[in-house]
């Protein structure tokens, strides 16, 4: 694992400075810029913003899209909203995970995919769908999902 | 002279019949007959959904006179715009047939016939990164009018008047509520707009943000003058990026043309507005625990009272109105409260949007008045159950709401009669299913969601919807028995009488109504189990 350099953090801390309530922005601003929140960086955090470190873990903790575990090179979110879940999200899950050989929030041994489920995607006309990194791919069958994660 | 514009629906359901095919060919023809210098074709698609009407796929309209071509083939472009686009003709053959009549226009197909876009009347048609095309179809122009001749008194009479209610889920009349804030002691207030969208199957918030953020700023500033707030926030959920996105283009573009800042329109009055993306908790949603994830903690709600009119963010006076709610501001100024009141029923006045998904021809946002029936709907509008099968039940509201059988499909829509069945109109997620569905696993469907989404701060809500998910678990793996539904309906009442907040409050809803309309799938299953054993 790459060795990360704490005061290249610094201008996300300048930007929130002023800003009240800034422990969330800055936190997503961080795990943008590296893609985790692991605990150097959770104490770095605490120092920088004054903020106890139970506090930035209770909140890490509470909201699930932050993460403690560096993710994959690709996230796959399988959406599991209503209508998805009416069109057959399951079975879309479930090959998935046999495709892949991986549990939802777990990562893959070649570290290409990691896979979560998500709330609906507002893409409900195309359920089933699922998000790989920012791209959207709807009208899914079980059949199709080889094809689709052979494309990355 | 500016090109007139074709428009072709590019939505799924519309490629996969044919679209592409029909823009090529228009494209072809419009070369052929030398008219590249007056069309122009544009495909329309936005992120949340395509033009609607998807059981008539592929469709042209020709923006011009709003000239409507359902079922196009490609052999007939050529007729449209050899007759229509040349000589001015109408080609009445190719047009749609709905009870035997020839419809022209695509405001008077069926489709759109029962719609009223107030909310979304922007929506799809404007560029949301360009504040001029929000400024041409009057924005900014409520601003100016409410800065200009009104005191903010006046305008939360004109709110009050007008019968708006909130359109997050609880229905709470929105002048009130500015009112209760107006007059709360205290120099700083907030507004905070609540985009956080729980709901899975509900994405009328998104597609607003995403296609007219400046209605909402435009409504949040009038909101802030109202109550005399010079602070905005608006919470998004993490999920919509691209909404998060052109909000910010938006807000940028708003503080450039001096509606945001200081002094707006020469007036005394400044305002601010701040983006805050949420993070991956349904439980945000409420108001409390959205207040408490502004301030940077856990999302958990606190009890009320006090309410946040009188203490909210910051303990400051603070006014949290859903997207939608907002969307209606600024044509209730512009039109008038007493043109808004009388769309609707007598309680429930304007139109609500949803998110029709499921098993229906077109799936995607309707936006209706108050009042129109589940079957105008489901029948008219969504143009029926998919495949022809037999409609079962519609759910609405989502995890917080009820089931609607068959036997209401009559029902109007609005708060109380959708209360009256059990069920609630919530944000509007509206899920049809046909006769296949599975009323047992659509309900641990939805408590499965709730269970995950329950902030453990109290335990009814925690320890309670687990003991439900349990129970219907065992049912559906066959291990049912039968004094499961009693305990079943006891546990769910006891958490709806016990809880801290509106998840728990709410969270045993759809199992108790598909116990109360379709107790036999539930008793079915728990005979087979009992035979087995
Ligand atoms: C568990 C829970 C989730 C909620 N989620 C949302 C939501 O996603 N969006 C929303 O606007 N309101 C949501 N609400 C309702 C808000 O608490 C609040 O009533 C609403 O934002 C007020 O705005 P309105 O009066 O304009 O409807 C939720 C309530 C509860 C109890
Ligand atoms: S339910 Fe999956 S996109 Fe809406």
């Amino acid at each position: 694992m790459a060795v990360i350099k704490l005061s290249a953090l610094d201008h996300i801390f300048e930007k929130y400075e002023e800003k009240k309530g800034n422990l969330i922005p800055v936190l997503h601003d961080i795990q943008e810029e590296i893609g985790y929140l692991p605990v150097e960086v959770q104490r770095y955090a605490s120092k920088k913003l004054g903020v106890a470190m139970s506090k930035i873990y209770g909140v890490i903790s509470f909201y699930s899209f932050f993460t403690t575990e560096p993710k994959g090179e690709h996230t796959i979110g399988v959406c599991m909203g209503t209508a998805c879940y009416v069109k057959g999200a399951e079975d879309i899950l479930n090959r998935l995970k046999e495709e892949l050989e991986i549990e939802t929030g777990q990562t893959t041994a070649d570290n290409k995919f990691t896979m979560t489920v998500t709330r609906c995607l507002g893409t409900c006309s195309m359920a089933p769908v699922i998000m790989i990194d920012e791209q959207v791919h709807g009208n899914l069958t079980a059949a199709k999902i080889p094809e689709v994660i052979n494309k990355y | 002279m500016a090109k007139k514009e074709i428009l072709i629906c590019a939505g799924t359901a519309c490629l996969s019949a044919g679209a592409e095919e029909i823009k090529d060919r228009f494209e072809e023809e419009i070369k052929k007959l030398n008219l590249t210098e007056d069309y122009e074709i544009k495909t329309v698609i936005s992120n949340t959904g395509c033009i609607g009407p998807c059981s008539l796929g592929p469709i042209a309209i020709i923006k011009d006179d709003s000239t409507f071509y359902g079922h196009l083939k490609t052999e007939n472009v050529e007729r449209i715009v050899r007759e229509h686009l040349l000589q001015g003709k109408i080609v009445e053959d190719l047009l749609t047939e709905e009870n035997g009549e020839k419809i022209e226009d695509f405001k008077e197909i069926r489709f759109m016939k029962k719609q009223k876009r107030i909310a979304l009347r922007n929506t799809g048609i404007i560029d949301p990164n360009k504040i001029e095309e929000y400024i041409e179809r009057d924005g900014y122009q409520a601003l100016k009018s409410v800065l200009n001749n009104l005191t903010p008194l006046e305008v939360i009479e004109e709110i009050k008047n007008s019968g708006l209610r909130g359109r997050g889920g609880a229905g709470f009349p929105t002048g009130m509520k500015w009112s209760f804030a107006h007059q709360a002691e205290g120099e700083q207030k907030y507004i905070i707009c609540n985009a956080d969208e729980g709901d899975p199957g509900a994405f009328m918030d998104r597609s607003i943000l995403e296609g007219d953020p400046h209605s909402i700023i435009e409504a949040m500033i009038i909101a802030g003058y109202a109550i005399g707030a010079e602070q905005g926030y608006v919470y998004v959920r993490a999920e919509y990026p691209l909404a998060v996105k052109n909000l910010k283009i938006a807000i940028r573009a708003a503080e450039n043309n001096g509606y945001l800042g200081s002094n707006i329109y020469g007036s005394d009055f400044s305002f601010n507005l701040e983006v805050r993306v949420g993070a991956g908790a349904f439980v945000c949603g409420e108001e409390t625990a959205l207040i408490a994830s502004i301030e940077g903690k856990r999302g958990q709600p606190s009890t009320k009272p006090p309410y946040p009119a009188n203490s909210g963010l910051w303990g400051k006076p603070t006014v949290i109105n859903n997207v939608e709610t907002l969307a209606n501001i600024v044509p209730i100024i512009n039109q008038g409260s007493d043109w808004f009141s009388s769309i609707g029923t007598e309680k429930s006045k304007g139109t609500k949007v949803f998110a029709v998904a499921g098993d229906v021809k077109n799936t995607g946002l309707v936006e209706v008045p108050m009042g129109t029936t589940l079957r105008e709907i489901i029948f008219d509008i969504a143009g029926g159950i998919a495949e022809d099968k037999g409609f079962k039940a519609a759910q609405i509201g989502g995890p917080s709401g009820g089931t609607i059988p068959k036997e209401y499909l009559d029902l109007q829509i609005d708060y109380e009669s959708v209360k009256k069945v059990g069920a609630i109109v919530g944000s509007g997620g509206l899920v049809i299913m046909d006769e296949d569905n599975s009323m047992v696993d659509v309900a641990r469907f939805f408590l499965e969601f709730t269970e995950d989404e329950s902030c453990g701060k109290c335990t009814p809500c925690r320890v309670g919807t687990k003991r439900m998910l349990d129970i219907l678990e065992k049912i559906l793996e066959g291990k049912g028995r039968r004094q499961d539904l009693d305990k079943l309906e006891k546990l769910g009442n006891t958490i709806k009488e016990t809880s801290l907040c509106g998840l728990g409050q709410t969270a045993p809803n759809p199992v108790l109504s598909t116990l109360k309309y379709f107790r036999e799938e539930y008793e079915t299953l728990i005979k087979q189990a009992e035979e087995v054993n």
